[in-house]
């Protein structure tokens, strides 16, 4: 079992790569929202994997618990700022501009 | 018998959340990649954790139950948030007036 759980590591590892490269190079804010919003979760699915990896699943369950709360809540907070405040989103309609291959 | 049945709810979990991921590269716009992002985000994540809840709790020890039942309450949370802040974002997008991508607008 201890494989499965370090294969399930690397590869949330890996997933979380390409997400990153959506979240910096995102052409709209709202693409680096939602791939800050991917991070989390899978940041939250890793607590637990190295929870099991550890054999001190009690403790990581908290941490875990308490990062999807963050993740949300932070979610949240970073859409209704930018629904207030449009100018911010520098070049808000990103979503013509983008050219693609 | 149930470490093989949790492997495979695992391995399961993490195939949809490599679906997102290409979803995620690969669509041209920010409406399709929220497609992607939001509901595989959401099943997948809950898929993993179901796993961990059937590999933690196979013991049955009154401890081990109990932790079982915190994962199970971050599966129930990621259920429930997950969406929940996709459409927020959405509706944020939406309001903003981010058009969505047409394939006329395409064509040159």
């Amino acid at each position: 079992m201890q494989t499965v759980m370090l294969a399930g590591v690397v590869a949330i590892v890996l997933l979380i790569f390409p997400t990153l490269y959506r979240m910096i190079a995102g052409p709209s804010v709202f693409d680096r929202i939602i791939g800050g919003n991917m991070i989390g979760t899978k940041a939250t699915i890793l607590l637990l994997f190295i929870g099991v990896l550890f054999e001190n699943v009690s403790m990581f369950v908290d941490i875990s618990l308490a990062y999807a709360l963050l993740n949300f809540i932070g979610t949240l907070a970073a859409a209704k700022y930018f629904q207030h405040r449009p100018s911010e989103t520098a070049g808000g309609g990103a979503a013509d501009e983008e050219a693609r291959p | 018998m149930i470490n093989i049945l949790a492997t495979v709810l695992i391995a399961t979990g993490i195939l949809v959340l490599g679906f997102g991921v290409i979803g995620i590269l690969r669509l041209p716009d920010f409406y399709t990649r929220m497609h992607a992002a939001g509901k595989t985000d959401s099943l997948g994540a809950v898929l993993v954790v179901l796993g961990f809840v059937l590999y933690n709790g196979q013991s049955l020890a009154p401890a081990d139950l109990l932790v079982s039942l915190k994962i199970l309450f971050i599966a129930v949370y990621i259920f429930i948030a997950s969406p929940t802040a996709t459409h927020a974002v959405m509706q944020t997008a939406i309001a903003l007036g981010v058009k969505p991508w047409s394939k006329k607008e395409e064509k040159p």
